[in-house]
């Protein structure tokens, strides 16, 4: 199953590696990974999407526990969370597409950033499967490039990720 | 920095020695180079601690690795950059895997060269991070004080293990006041000391209604000096008890409560009670591949399992556990005796005891002494005899090691040496080396192969510099026995590569170092040969035993394979039956 884990730890050097280095090392999957830094520069906040049975997930979050660097791990699965992801993506925007590529933009509810001499770049936020359905939607052939920045997540309500 | 402080500032390499002295490091094993100059030169010119000059920085790390092994104390280690902090990474990658705390001192190019493909430049952070438990760069002369501070804190708290302090050449050349605070505060690491209260109670009462107990405990037990609490707490009991490998000495091995070693090479009763227990404990022991076999083999019977560890990541990762029981392994038994203490209840299990000494009547360590040729077996139980029991043993890894396992019986905790998670071969010598340092006086022995002693025989010159009085027993069969071990089981007997040709005269090149050297080839003159070694109490002896080439280890369990299901030796008279 799918789990999105939050962590705080200290800014520092390395502090990438010795997450990352602990997925591969021990043979965890990793869809996507983001970090940068939080309203106090002395941490940071990472936001892994993973996979694994529960007996794994149990163990990515004491192994995680266990980086001398990292603060706080919490499994957002365990509640009520919040997802949302940044996708950028380069349309081909020549007669033949554009009005559908408007029209789709609408529909998901994205935003034209940059209009060039035959592309658009659309701007995209959602949950991960939200920023899927947008591609599956779109014509292939229409696709120049797209970027996503991976997943941030946040608990709904009181549960706060803080020390 | 104002006047008052640039007055009072002294240099990073003084800084680095200073923390050392405040840390009251008795030893530090290194190896100079370019990167450490400046650090080797305040050496010189301190007398806190004592350095101990190897001849090769991997020997460096294992002996100051055993010097924690055999006191407790957090072991260090002092190396140059590159090849220097590469050489280090195998002592580093052990003790990890025994948990052994250390803290490795390693040299680093200048600050601005790092990155640049500098000479000797390796980026010893990123090559040691999987096999450390922290490890920092520093890149400011005014953080070497907290960071060594740290180091040391966490090297030896919680769950221990190694901790790398890389340091660029400039940094120790650079000026700053020297601040030595005398706590560690870190918001991101705070191990757990005690144990849930709740949880003890369960595990006591789950442990009073056992039909059929059994204590499991490991190297944690050790490294936690919680031998004398558990001795009671069985002893109160009146249970089963059994070692892991790393875990021996954790229980007297001659207390009739003790079953002997379990897994792969364990005794028949050690792992048919474990595999046919109804209430296990385990202490400070990680259900590894080696102990338990095949994890799916071992949960097909029915058991109840109260796990006290101080890592929660080693609770539940092969075997599911019911009760776990996260703190410091001492702390957790001292409540646990003391709830027990209130007890009333006796618990008879004399049903379970009939049954587990009449798995001993199998006699599974048994072998067939020879006149002939030299059993490796009787080696290891005369050399028992000899010391009395109370050496500090080292092995390297292979067949000596199992069998100085399972024929020295360690009473105390402490004095079996050896690399148990990574089995590294090589260990032995510089392990030797580090025991002797903690302990001037006591006997000091390393069981090997001649596979493993080429691994790291250039100490035997290290040994001769600081006149340290090792005995050296070498099991010398002229193959890497446990490779050749599993070609006959495994593959046929295709003796691929395992046999070990164009071996040195051991003997001369023991005395080329000074030292004293003897071959013993015939049964009749183990005991005598063992004896004379140890009443030169001031030499280095280096004994050549030549062994059985034929000789295995057995009990045996094959790979994949559960821990009832254990292949008896060839001359156990109960060997058919079994299979």
């Amino acid at each position: 199953m799918k789990h999105i884990i939050s962590l705080l730890m200290e800014n520092e050097a390395g502090g990438l590696s010795r997450v990352a280095g602990l997925f591969s090392a021990r043979g965890y999957n990793i869809e996507s990974l983001t970090v940068a830094a939080t309203e106090d520069a002395t941490m940071s906040r990472m936001t892994i999407v993973t996979s694994g049975s529960d007996e794994v997930i149990e163990q990515i979050i004491k192994q995680l526990n266990k980086l001398i660097d990292v603060i706080k791990v919490l499994d957002l699965n365990d509640g009520k969370y919040i997802e949302r992801e940044l996708m950028l993506v380069k349309v081909k925007s020549t007669a033949a597409y554009r009005e559908e590529m408007k029209r789709m933009c609408d529909i998901f509810r994205g935003r034209i950033i940059d209009v060039a001499d035959g592309s658009f770049t659309i701007e995209l936020t959602g949950s991960g499967t939200k920023l899927d359905a947008f591609i599956e939607s779109l014509d292939k052939t229409a696709i120049l490039e797209t970027v996503r920045t991976g997943a941030s997540g946040i608990g709904r309500g009181d549960r706060i990720l803080k020390i | 920095m104002d006047s008052q402080a640039k007055k009072t500032a002294i240099t990073g390499a003084e800084i680095v020695i200073r923390c050392l002295n405040e840390e009251k490091v008795k030893f530090v094993f290194g190896y100079p180079g370019g990167a450490v100059l400046h650090i080797y030169d305040e050496i010189f010119k301190q007398n806190g601690f004592k350095h101990i000059l190897v001849r090769h920085e991997q020997a460096a790390v294992h002996a100051a690795d055993a010097y924690s092994r055999a006191t407790g104390e957090v072991g260090v280690a002092l190396v140059t950059s590159g090849p220097g902090a590469t050489n280090a990474v195998t002592g580093i990658a052990t003790a990890y895997m025994d948990s052994i705390p250390i803290v490795v001192i390693s040299g680093q190019v200048p600050v601005p060269a790092i990155g640049m493909d500098a000479f000797q430049e390796v980026d010893m952070v990123g090559v040691t991070r999987p096999c450390v438990k922290h490890n920092f760069l520093v890149k400011d002369v005014k953080d070497i004080a907290a960071t060594i501070k740290k180091a040391f804190y966490i090297a030896a708290t919680g769950r221990p293990g190694p901790v790398v302090v890389d340091i660029p050449k400039d940094i120790t050349a650079h000026l700053a006041e020297y601040i030595y605070s005398k706590t560690v505060e870190m918001r991101s690491y705070n191990p757990v000391l005690k144990g849930h209260s709740g949880q003890i109670k369960k595990a006591i009462k789950l442990l009073l209604e056992a039909k059929r107990p059994m204590i499991y405990t490991g190297g944690g037990l050790v490294l936690g000096n919680g031998t004398e609490e558990l001795i009671k707490l069985a002893r109160t009991l009146n249970y089963p008890v059994t070692n892991t490998l790393m875990g021996l000495g954790g229980y007297p091995a001659t207390d009739k409560q003790f079953v002997g070693m379990l897994g792969m090479h364990g005794t028949y009763e050690a792992n048919m009670a474990m595999q046919n227990c109804d209430v296990l404990i385990a202490v400070g022991a990680r259900f590894d591949d080696r102990v338990i076999g095949n994890p799916t083999h071992f949960l097909s019977q029915k058991r109840t399992i109260i796990h006290i560890d101080v890592d929660p990541s080693s609770i539940s990762k092969r075997v599911k556990v019911d009760v776990p029981i996260v703190g410091h392994v001492k702390s957790v038994l001292v409540e646990m005796n003391e709830v027990l203490a209130q007890e009333n209840t006796k618990n008879d299990i004399s049903k379970w005891w009939k049954q587990i000494d009449e798995w001993r009547t199998v006699k599974s360590l048994v072998y067939k002494n020879s006149d002939t040729v030299i059993k490796p077996q009787y080696v290891i139980e005369k050399l028992w005899e000899v010391t009395k029991g109370d050496a500090y043993v080292t092995s390297d890894v292979g067949q000596h090691q199992m069998w100085a396992a399972q024929y020295y019986k360690f009473d105390k905790p402490r004095r079996w040496i050896n690399s148990g998670g990574l089995g590294t071969m090589g260990v032995g010598l510089p392990y030797a080396m580090g025991c002797q340092f903690a302990h001037k006086n006591a006997q000091v022995a390393c069981v090997t192969g001649e596979g493993s002693i080429q691994m790291n025989i250039q100490e035997l010159s290290t040994c001769a510099q600081y006149g340290l009085p090792i005995k050296v027993v070498l099991l010398n069969n002229r193959y890497l026995g446990m490779v050749r071990q599993w070609q006959e089981f495994f593959y046929e007997n295709r003796y691929s590569e395992s046999y070990m040709d164009s071996l040195p005269d051991f003997v001369k090149l023991a005395e080329s170092y000074g030292h004293v050297g003897m071959q013993i080839t015939k049964p009749s003159d183990v005991e005598g040969a063992l004896k004379e070694a140890f009443a030169k109490k001031d030499k280095f002896v280096f004994m050549d035993f030549i062994t059985d080439q034929d000789e295995n280890v057995f009990p045996m369990i094959a790979n994949g394979k559960g821990l009832s299901e254990m292949i008896m030796g060839k001359d156990n008279k109960h060997r058919e039956e079994l299979e």
